[in-house]
């Protein structure tokens, strides 16, 4: 709309003036604006806030997570939900952890990891288009299946001394300005990057967004529904492994009883970076930045010192409920 | 009889069995037992000791209670097309209200405390049912959207509740709820099955099991008709919460202690698994309790049946997971047409009778 008002003979000021975004772009505007609000705050309030090591330790601390929400974000694109992302992640340390200890290469531990995560989604996705059960339920089986899987092959914690692992987990790229941003960190973004272009300008990214809009529709149009619908389980299902490799290059081990509940964090993160939660709306760059929201929280309570941790997890809520609120609004005046 | 009469009438029989909706749960579970049979010959044997009766089969029933407790309150919101991911975090703040009142109060061991805790949590709960029945009912948001918020931010209320500590009590009151006797029968089972009971009679003798699903199936409808929808499905919130928060007594009272952070983890998971077990759908409008009840049973005597049988108790994830595929394709439409696929026409799942 705005890109068609913008004649040449406006000035810039008044082409400014009258600029508005496009309206699918309002809640990522608003997720966005927020995270400037929060650091802003943060800035003013604590000394060395502002920062940019501390937004770039905030990467690597949330890059498994990020790249969980786009995982996610892909399942909710149609109108699904995954719980089994946080399980999911659990089995991917665990396997990860087990393998290097058997003594396999890393190259062969990545593969197996990836591979598994994705065939988990790939199964649930199966069971969800062609015998009809909901996402709930089939994700949920998805989800104690991989826990179970994890008390089979430990209960206890394996620690992660591989040195590969050790070189990638440590290692970081110098910034100018002496700043540094962690490679997990680098892995996160680029799969943002990469899910952001399949969703845009790829043919099955346009189907995903069709898919959410209406099922039958998408169907009569002849767009492959069936492959699309258990492509994004499947999508999901590899982030959460890469996410899984990337928590466990994060805490060093494997353990059954990591990412406990972290499917309600990528679900959050979605929810607050303004994806629709009926399907059909929302851009991976929203989900980033709800991560960065919800790492901000925490950065905040940390800072702080006199906030207690449980904070975090009722200002999350708070927020959910805001923008679920918003989304309403938004929606019912559409 | 004539011969070919007698045998299709048989075959009839058995088909009209196995196309019953709580055939597979109860094949299940029947399994199950006979497995626990063939590992512990003396599984089925309860013994009346101290005036109590002891035995494996009335220890799954007590354990079942909390997940048969909330899979009660579950199945009313299912049946109005919701569903209710907050009652485990409200279990937690239920339990956390109680402890906290009782070691704080003014006699944490005496009966009258006991009965003031759970008397205040049960209040607690009453007003978080009405928050999500508000946000659902009134604001108009997704069901499974709004209750999310009650659960991701109510652990974190009840850990405000408690302090961040896990919170200890000594009354011997409170902590009947789960370990006492009544009549012989463990008390939390009595709660758990008085609370079937009475649910079953007042939405089965009255009208409002019919209104609950004619609000699943068409609110709009239904309000047309002259169904007050917004306040069927407020109390069915209030109800689901209801029953979430004695789950949360009862476990708090089996612990004698409250830890806002594993409190019900992952009871909402399990009870909406029982009911889904039971054959309720989750598109709403049709729900049976006593296919709930076999759930909720089936979940208890899985997790009793996983040591039993010499595997770690961790594992018992992976078969609940695999029971619920299982249970579920059976269920499925698509998937008996697949394997009837040359038998005759079976009946949609619609035109099945309502337990």
């Amino acid at each position: 709309m705005s890109a068609q008002v913008a004649t040449t003979d406006d000035g810039l000021l008044a082409r400014v003036a009258r600029f508005s975004p496009p309206r699918r772009y309002l809640p990522v505007l608003g997720t966005f604006a927020l995270f400037i609000g929060m650091f802003g705050v943060g800035g003013i309030r604590y000394e060395g806030f502002a920062d940019p090591q501390v937004f770039l330790t905030l990467l690597l601390d949330n890059g498994f997570l990020i790249v969980l929400a786009v995982g996610m974000t892909f399942v909710i694109l149609t109108g699904g939900i995954d719980l089994s992302v946080g399980s999911n992640v659990a089995l991917s340390t665990l396997i990860a952890a087990r393998t290097l200890e058997l003594g396999w290469p890393v190259a062969a531990v990545i593969g197996v990891v990836l591979l598994s995560g994705t065939l988990l989604g790939a199964a649930m996705g199966l069971l969800i288009h062609y015998f009809d059960i909901q996402p709930f339920i089939a994700t949920l089986a998805g989800m104690f299946l991989a826990r179970g899987l994890c008390y089979l092959i430990s209960v206890e914690s394996i620690p992660i001394k591989d040195e590969t692992f050790s070189a990638i987990a440590f290692g970081s790229i110098t910034l100018p300005g002496g700043y540094y941003l962690g490679w997990t960190a680098v892995f996160a973004l680029v799969v943002v990057a990469v899910a952001a272009y399949v969703l845009s300008s790829t043919r099955f990214g346009r189907t995903v967004y069709a898919l959410g809009g209406s099922e039958p529709s998408a169907l009569l149009m002849g767009l492959p529904v069936a492959a699309t619908k258990v492509g994004v389980y499947a999508i999901s299902g590899l982030c959460a492994a890469l996410g899984g490799l990337l928590f466990a290059l994060y805490t060093l081990s494997g353990y059954s009883l990591h990412a406990v509940g972290m499917e309600l964090d990528a679900i959050a993160a979605v929810v607050i970076g303004g994806t629709l939660l009926t399907g059909g709306r929302g851009l991976v760059i929203g989900s980033l930045l709800g991560v960065l929201v919800l790492g901000t929280i925490q950065t905040f309570i940390s800072f702080d010192g006199t906030l207690s941790s449980w904070w975090t997890r009722i200002s999350i809520g708070v927020l959910v409920l805001v923008f679920v609120v918003a989304q309403r609004v938004l929606t019912r005046r559409r | 009889m004539p011969e070919p009469t007698r045998t299709r009438a048989v075959k009839e029989l058995g088909a009209r069995a196995v196309s019953h909706r709580l055939f597979w749960p109860l094949a299940a579970l029947g399994t199950l037992l006979a497995i626990n049979l063939i590992a512990t010959p003396t599984f089925f044997n309860v013994r009346i000791q101290d005036g109590h009766l002891y035995g494996s089969l009335v220890d799954i029933v007590r354990n079942g209670a909390p997940v048969l407790l909330v899979a009660i309150g579950m199945t009313l919101v299912i049946a109005t097309r919701g569903i209710d991911l907050s009652v485990g975090a409200v279990a937690a703040i239920a339990g956390a209200v109680a402890c906290v009142y009782i070691v704080k109060g003014p006699a944490d061991g005496a009966a009258g405390t006991a009965i003031v805790a759970i008397s205040m949590a049960l209040a607690v709960c009453v007003a978080l049912g009405l928050w999500n029945g508000f946000l659902v009912a009134v604001v108009g948001i997704q069901p499974i959207i709004a209750t999310l918020v009650l659960m991701v931010a109510g652990r974190g209320i009840a850990m405000l509740v408690t302090g961040g500590q896990i919170t200890t009590v000594n009354n011997d009151a409170f902590a009947a709820l789960a370990s006492g006797h009544l009549l012989t029968l463990p008390v939390a089972a009595l709660i758990a099955l008085g609370v079937f009971a009475v649910t079953q009679i007042v939405v089965r003798r009255t009208a409002l099991g019919l209104l609950i699903e004619s609000v699943g199936i068409n609110p709009e409808a239904s309000r047309l008709a002259g169904v007050r929808s917004r306040t069927i499905i407020w109390t069915v919130y209030v109800f689901a919460a209801l029953c979430a928060g004695m789950a949360g007594l009862i476990i708090a009272a089996n612990t004698h202690s409250v830890n806002a952070n594993s409190l019900g983890l992952w009871i909402e998971l399990d009870a909406i698994l029982a009911v889904v077990i039971g054959g309720t759908s989750l598109a709403g409008g049709r729900f049976s309790l006593t296919g709930t009840l076999v759930g909720a049973m089936l979940i208890a005597t899985l997790t009793r049946t996983i040591p039993n049988i010499g595997i770690p108790a961790e594992a018992n994830y992976l078969f609940k997971a695999l029971v619920v595929v299982i249970v579920c394709l059976l269920q499925s439409p698509k998937a008996r047409a697949v394997l009837q696929r040359r038998r005759e026409p079976i009946p949609t799942s619609r035109e099945e009778a309502v337990v």
